[in-house]
């Protein structure tokens, strides 16, 4: 359990900023793997059943 | 452009109703991951994918059909979870019970330890910052779409998803998130040997 807070960094010289946008492209390509997954997970039926039923119903402002 | 935008809800017209519906159909997947990550709970997030997936179908006439269904979809996702949470959730952004649940729930052996310390990770982010991040970071929004949706400034966007980018890495580095038997610092290194694998795969 480590209390200290994220914001605080040592001031970065040429070589850690070229590791930083290493890492930040790591962390991008890690965050899209995570919402991808979520993307190609089936649909479950529920969402096309609910959306069937709204069919027979009017639009609102009708 | 221009030639539809004033029409008027003038009784069905099931061509750009079919039409519509096939467009939302497609965007059903991604509204599932934006409520994950707003959430954190997949039951609570389908929840609110299927209400955001009805209040989108129920507009339709005052959607303007060739302009952006994705952000415009996103964008009554995020209100609905925000009024739904103004009015009866609990005020903690997404919080480790819930983001240990969303950990269960993947339950894929194959996945990567480092995803899961990810997950972690964003969830000890504000919540501003993590919708942000996410939406440019993952979802493939442009900065000013982002905006839109969050119903905020392209420059608060850009200022928001620098520093969940900063504060995300400064966790994932330090090993922050509560996590047992994890060794401080290693998530990081899982993650970049696993992006640079992926990103030679791809």
């Amino acid at each position: 359990m480590i209390e200290q807070k994220a914001m605080k960094q040592p001031p970065k010289r040429p070589a850690a900023l070229d590791e930083a946008r290493l890492r930040q492209q790591a962390i991008g390509v890690k965050l899209r793997q995570m919402f991808d997954d979520v993307v190609n997970e089936p649909v479950p039926d529920e969402f096309l059943d609910i959306l069937r039923r709204a069919d027979e119903r009017p639009p609102e402002g009708d | 452009m221009g030639d539809e935008g004033q029409q008027k809800p003038t009784g069905p017209d099931p061509k750009r109703d079919h039409a519509f519906k096939i467009e939302l159909v497609a965007l059903i997947p991604h509204l599932r991951a934006f409520a994950r990550t707003l959430t954190g709970d997949p039951t609570a997030a389908d929840d609110l994918a299927q209400d955001a997936m009805m209040k989108a179908w129920d507009a339709r006439n005052s959607f303007q059909m060739g302009t952006n269904m994705k952000a415009w979809t996103f964008m009554i996702l995020r209100n609905q979870f925000y009024s739904e949470k103004r009015r009866s959730w609990r005020q903690s952004q997404l919080d480790q019970e819930a983001a240990e649940r969303t950990l269960v729930a993947v339950d894929d052996p194959e996945a990567p330890v480092a995803l899961d310390e990810l997950r972690m990770g964003l969830a000890m982010l504000p919540a501003e910052q993590r919708e942000a991040l996410i939406l440019v970071g993952a979802g493939g929004f442009a900065y000013e779409e982002a905006a839109a949706i969050c119903n905020c400034a392209v420059g608060t966007v850009k200022s928001r998803v620098s520093r969940a980018r900063r504060a995300l890495q400064g966790i994932l580095q330090r090993g922050d998130y509560e996590r047992d038997g994890a060794a401080a610092g290693e998530a990081m290194g899982t993650i970049l040997a696993d992006a640079e694998r992926l990103s030679t795969v791809r």
